[in-house]
């Protein structure tokens, strides 16, 4: 199972046309013609838009009329767009993880997480490489670089 | 010869320990950043732009300037030692690189390389240090009209000279207007493109954007891939280095030829791949072994490394000199210096002396840094990319994820960070340029403030842009870069009709 090449190239125009549009619907209230002598707010956004639209028509027919033959093979295979989606949505997991238990505490379950799931490590190797990796970017950023990262409760439990 | 001064006194600025030191320290990162597949000149740079806003403007440019001289190096490592390229700009090095490494000849491949790297820098720092403060001179009569017309050129050239669908390169190129249209209008102090909601308020910092796409998409598209790192190893010793740098004078003319082209692509932004691509091109035409090509010719790789980093240096020229940069990296150094709070543009010459001759030195520097470093580092950064990627995916990630963070420091920005990441993943697939859109973010709003200022001078007539021989070229030579494609294939059809009829 899987989508073809040129179904998707056809797809993301299709998007990029509503994107175009979309710019063009938002900026029309600005004034898209000039005011006295200079062009308003909405008159470079519009045309932006204008041009993002028919740009994007152009691109879904060529995607249409594209018969080489990549052009019809997968555009990508199941088996591989899985492994995108294995770093993707723990990825999406781990900024979700900084809002709670700030970026040290996300990021040392980010990597352990990874190492144990995606590479089979053993636990104490994924904990040990994890611990020992964010111990350094600690170091670095809050004594070297001076650089805040949000922090969550285990930081404040130390007084940070 | 009245260059020579201000180049001296270039290197007294940057002749402290303290900036040494940078310069080590951004070479040593760039070639991490270089050998790392999913970090790159553009986002290796902009990940580390955060953490250099309290620096000197002059220490902070020479430590990121040497990340990208590092990168560049840095991209050869992989492309040799393990048939991947860590740069773009490195692919054409795979086709005689790796048939060498494959012959246990890795070390004189990558010493070819790396000098190759090392003369094609040299000739584009050398370019910039008589011809930028020139151009920079020349550009001080620019005004409104005539700076709009040359950003007109930049965006022209990047969709007539460019290598994908000219359709994919406009799209692109507006999508990143639109980008950098989003928050305050300067002008009007109205809200635009924010559909109501406050988080766009601020608009979306370029430095977001080229971490997502050129990082977080890079690593999507390389667990794509499936790589697997089985490499050769470098037996890169002192003997090696002295033979091969004895045989490189017999490819004097390839040098010239693959440094010419590189310093033209750079100066006109054609970019480093472009110009890779170009030299191996030409070095195969008119070499005499051309048959032995793509099985393993040193010729094969100083060629199109050397007009890598020609051009990839020389990018530097229009940035400094007219505030307009030739390619992604330089992109984000041009926004790095309004950060900074310096004005991009021909008044750097004479209001930023140090730091636009720290900057220059620096290059000559930085380069010879760079070389010994590679020369004598590479099996360490070899084992690098012996690391598993499981361990070192959620690290790129979480230093992209740093990055985006401290840049305003919002999460929101992360969130930014990660769906630019699923753009640039379909975009690298779908055959998307990536660098026109980061261009078009950083340069957007100053390209309609130019517009919009000669607009209210000349009381909004166009022919304004017509009104003197000086923008009125300018204008014409973008409006032929922007049809070049068409052009040229018109003349070859006139030129042989039989020709044009065959093909439809």
């Amino acid at each position: 199972m899987g989508v073809l090449y040129r179904t998707v190239d056809f797809l993301v125009a299709v998007l990029i046309f509503f994107v175009g549009l979309a710019v063009m619907i938002e900026s029309y209230d600005l004034g898209i013609g000039w005011i006295k002598d200079s062009p308003g707010s909405g008159y470079f956004p519009f045309r932006i838009g204008a041009i993002i639209s028919l740009a994007s028509i152009g691109i879904a027919v060529q995607a249409l009329l594209n018969n080489a033959s990549e052009a019809r093979t997968l555009f990508v295979e199941w088996s591989r767009f899985k492994l995108v989606l294995a770093v993707f949505i723990p990825t999406a997991a781990y900024i979700l993880g900084i809002v709670f238990l700030g970026i040290y505490v996300s990021s040392a379950v980010f990597i352990a997480g990874f190492m144990r799931l995606a590479g089979k490590f053993k636990w104490l190797m994924s904990i040990a490489v994890s611990g020992g990796t964010v111990a350094i970017l600690f170091w670095l950023f809050e004594f070297e670089f001076l650089v805040p990262l949000p922090k969550g409760p285990l930081e404040a439990l130390f007084g940070y | 010869m009245d260059n020579i001064l201000p180049l001296l006194h270039g290197f007294s600025v940057v002749l402290t320990s303290y900036n040494v030191a940078l310069m080590f320290l951004g070479i040593l990162l760039g070639i991490v950043v270089g050998v790392l597949p999913g970090l790159g000149g553009p986002n290796g740079v902009a990940i580390l732009l955060p953490l250099t806003f309290t620096m000197e403007p002059t220490s902070a440019i020479v430590m990121l300037s040497c990340i990208y001289w590092g990168a560049l190096f840095g991209g050869a490592i992989t492309s040799i030692l393990f048939n991947i390229p860590g740069e773009p700009s490195s692919v054409a090095t795979t086709f005689d690189g790796y048939p060498l490494a494959q012959q246990g000849r890795a070390g004189e491949a990558l010493t070819a390389s790396f000098s190759g790297s090392f003369l094609g820098a040299l000739v584009g720092v050398l370019l910039i240090t008589f011809l930028a403060p020139l151009v920079a001179k020349f550009a001080l009569r620019f005004g409104p009209p005539e700076f709009f017309a040359v950003y007109l050129l930049t965006f022209c050239s990047f969709i007539g000279m460019g290598q994908e669908s000219p359709m994919k390169s406009i799209v692109s190129m507006m999508l990143g207007f639109a980008l950098a249209v989003i928050g305050m209008d300067t002008m009007s102090g109205q809200m635009r493109l924010t559909f109501g909601w406050t988080g766009l308020m601020q608009g979306v910092d370029f430095l977001i954007a080229v971490i997502g796409l050129f990082g977080i998409g890079e690593i999507l598209v390389t667990i794509e891939e499936g790589l697997a790192f089985k490499g050769k190893s470098a037996n890169l010793n002192p003997k090696v280095v002295f033979q091969t740098w004895a045989r490189l004078p017999k490819y004097w003319a390839t040098l010239i030829r693959s440094s010419l082209i590189g310093c033209w692509m750079g100066v006109t932004p054609g970019g480093a791949t472009a110009a890779s691509f170009m030299g191996y091109g030409i070095a195969q035409k008119f070499s005499s072994r051309r048959d032995r090509f793509g099985t393993g010719e040193i010729e094969g790789v100083v060629a199109p490394e050397t007009a890598a980093h020609a051009s990839g240096t020389s990018a530097l020229l229009p940035m400094l000199a007219l505030g307009i940069p030739g390619s992604a990296t330089a992109a984000v150094l041009l926004g790095g210096l309004m950060i900074w709070g310096l004005e991009p543009g021909p008044l750097l010459f004479v209001e930023h002396k140090d730091f636009v001759w720290g900057l220059i030195a620096s290059m000559y520097l930085g380069n010879i840094v760079g070389l010994i470093i590679v020369l004598s580092t590479v099996p360490l950064f070899a084992a690098i990319l012996r690391v598993p990627f499981p361990i070192i995916a959620p690290i790129i990630i979480i230093l992209c994820a740093i990055g985006a963070y401290s840049v305003h420091n919002s999460v929101m920005d992360v969130w930014f960070m990660l769906g630019f990441g699923a753009v640039g993943y379909l975009f690298k697939k779908l055959g998307f340029p990536l660098a026109p859109l980061v261009l078009a973010l950083v340069l957007g709003d100053k390209a309609e403030d130019a517009f919009r200022q000669t607009m209210l001078a000349s009381k909004g007539d166009l022919s304004i842009f017509w009104s003197n021989g000086l923008v009125g070229t300018i204008t014409v030579l973008a409006i032929v870069l922007l049809f070049w494609p068409a052009i040229v294939s018109l003349c070859r059809r006139m030129r042989s009709p039989k020709l044009g009829q065959a093909v439809p």
